[in-house]
């Protein structure tokens, strides 16, 4: 019998604690896969967040470490630095990448840092209960916006892919999302080429990926999916926002 | 950078003036939780907030006390002279790296600006050994033995996981109360008045013992080297023939509260110092140290 589809070993046998259609699962096997598939074996070390991927630790197999929030990209930096050879990523999401760590995002970007950072962006602080975060869309309901996100009040949600990609230091910046199995590939191939140019010496790397919260966004699965498709994609368009590996090809 | 740095096992060291340690405190909590062995160095100079540019020992209490959030401590070593930080400095790493604890180094201003002459160690060579720090993140892959995966955290979610986590940092704790106290007396056998001072102060306090036994009253120093742990019981010890004792610092009496611990209410303690980045003199500690020979 011929093995048409195995769990690739870099993720534990543990079971995900992710609510039904959260979209962190989906993400932790495509960059399980991609750990996999970058061939660096044992000289990996993973970076996980403060957030629902907290435990992040306990599902790649791999070296790991615990940030305090929002500082992964820092973390991340001394481990490349002690460990030049070895494949260094954070998994953080939009509270802590986007809120409390923007210094320490905007300076690995800004150092050129060789570090590969998967971004989930579900537009909420979700492990906390669902308050507003700055990438929270413009009339989102969220426990702290409960009247819906004032632009007056809030400003308008930051754009972190964006942002970066106006960084000198930023090599490779893409927005994805894994809403369709069209897009699950695209964000698959995005993650596999940071880890490659991650590999080749390149930095820094961030793949942002739109995410869904369904149990804070009250929305089922499927409709929050919807949801995603028809808020978060005008604002946040997927895409390659800088590839400096492209240039010129 | 400095968690990821120190999780691979290299030796690594922050340095920083009492604002910027402040701002290190997020990341040196976890480090305590986390179990890694590393060495920190705050030169100390006035607060609160920016206060001053100059030399203080304002960072007492953050040092020996706490600092960041949880039930840690950091083995806390003050020095007194260039020499001693460098004599320090070659053991600091091992004793990190032996109870997987931050070492912090508390200096002051006038002792990081200050020129020295200093007989320097044999240098030595180090390198990371896997083996001896299987905690360490230095390269893991499915199939490996799974004990072996690095796993840098200090999250332990259930109250039954922190308890036994917390127990076991309580036992490092307790064992380096055991092992590794340090403190220097000078002049302390036949002391009437025991000035007990650390760093930089320490070293104006011995010239005023000096001072005063010229003048014929018999003084001493007691000098803590460790100041977490607090050699309390050397303290007590040295404090049983003495008449009172003096605590003299650059602060506002921040270690006094240790010296109190430690001969529990058996002697009279009295304070000098200053608070906003003056240095004791000679002279103010020798004024002080008759006035309480005359009992006022
Ligand atoms: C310094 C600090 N502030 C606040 C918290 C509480 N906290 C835990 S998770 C979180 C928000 C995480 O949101 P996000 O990064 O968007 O991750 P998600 O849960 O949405 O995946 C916050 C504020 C913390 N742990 N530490
Ligand atoms: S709270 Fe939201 S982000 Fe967190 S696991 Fe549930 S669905 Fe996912
Ligand atoms: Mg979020």
């Amino acid at each position: 019998m011929s093995v048409l589809f195995e769990k690739t070993p870099y993720l534990t046998e543990k079971p995900f604690h992710y609510c039904p259609g959260c979209n962190h699962g989906i993400i932790h096997r495509l960059v399980a896969e991609c750990l996999e598939e970058s061939g660096m074996g044992e000289k990996i070390a993973g970076v996980a967040p403060v957030g629902c991927s907290v435990f992040a630790y306990d599902y790649f197999n791999c070296d790991m470490l615990e940030a305090a929030h929002g500082r992964a990209p820092a973390v991340a930096t001394g481990v490349k630095r002690a460990k030049p050879d070895t494949l260094v990523f954070t998994y953080q999401g939009d509270g802590d990448l986007a809120s409390i760590g923007t210094a320490e995002i905007v300076h690995a970007a800004h150092r050129g840092e060789k570090i590969v950072t998967i971004f989930v962006n579900n537009a909420i602080y979700g492990m906390t209960g669902g308050q507003m975060a700055p990438t929270t869309l413009v009339g989102q309901r969220t426990t702290t916006s409960p009247y819906g996100r004032d632009e007056a009040w809030c400003g308008a949600p930051i754009k972190m892919s964006e942002m970066l990609a106006q960084v000198p230091g930023a090599y490779y910046i893409e927005r994805c999302a894994v809403d369709t199995n069209a897009n699950i590939i695209k964000t698959k191939k995005a993650i596999k080429k940071a880890f490659e140019y991650e590999k080749a010496g390149h930095g820094f790397c961030m793949i942002e990926v739109l995410s869904t919260c369904p149990t804070n966004w009250g929305l089922s699965p499927v409709e929050a999916m919807k949801w995603l498709e028809e808020n978060m994609i005008p604002y946040y368009p997927l895409g390659v926002y800088k590839d400096k590996g492209a240039e010129g090809k | 950078m400095f968690y990821g740095a120190a999780a691979t096992g290299e030796r690594v060291i922050t340095s920083s003036s009492s604002p910027g340690v402040s701002l290190k405190q997020e990341g040196i909590s976890y480090m305590a939780g986390a179990r890694l062995p590393a060495v920190i160095l705050n030169v100390m100079r006035g607060g609160p907030g920016l206060g001053s540019i100059q030399a203080s020992q304002g960072d007492y209490f953050q040092a020996t006390k706490g600092g960041g959030n949880g039930d840690y401590h950091l083995l806390t070593y003050a020095p007194a002279s260039i020499q001693e930080a460098i004599d320090i400095m070659m053991f600091a790493y091992d004793k990190a790296e032996k109870y997987r604890v931050p070492c912090l180094i508390l200096a002051d201003g006038i002792m990081c600006q200050m020129m020295e002459p200093v007989e320097m160690p044999e240098m030595r060579d180090f390198k990371v050994d896997p083996e001896a720090k299987p905690w360490a993140v230095t390269g893991w892959k499915p199939g490996d033995a799974p004990e072996k995966r690095a796993v840098i955290n200090s999250l332990f979610i259930t109250t039954e996981e922190l308890s036994e986590h917390n127990n076991v940092l309580q036992n490092t704790y307790r064992e380096m109360e055991k092992n590794e106290k340090m403190w220097e007396c000078y002049k302390t056998e036949d002391a009437e008045f025991i000035i007990t001072a650390f760093g930089t102060v320490a070293r104006i306090a011995k010239s005023a013992a000096d001072q005063l036994r010229a003048e014929g009253i018999k003084v001493g120093v007691f000098r803590p080297i460790t100041v977490w742990p607090f050699p309390y019981e050397a303290l007590k010890e040295v404090a049983e023939n003495c008449k009172a004792i003096l605590d003299v610092e650059a602060n506002e009496g921040q270690m006094k509260e240790d010296v109190l611990l430690a001969v529990a209410g058996t002697r009279q303690v009295e304070y000098f110092g200053h608070c906003g980045s003056q240095m004791p003199t000679t002279d103010e500690i020798s004024k002080k140290i008759h006035e309480m020979k005359e009992g006022r």
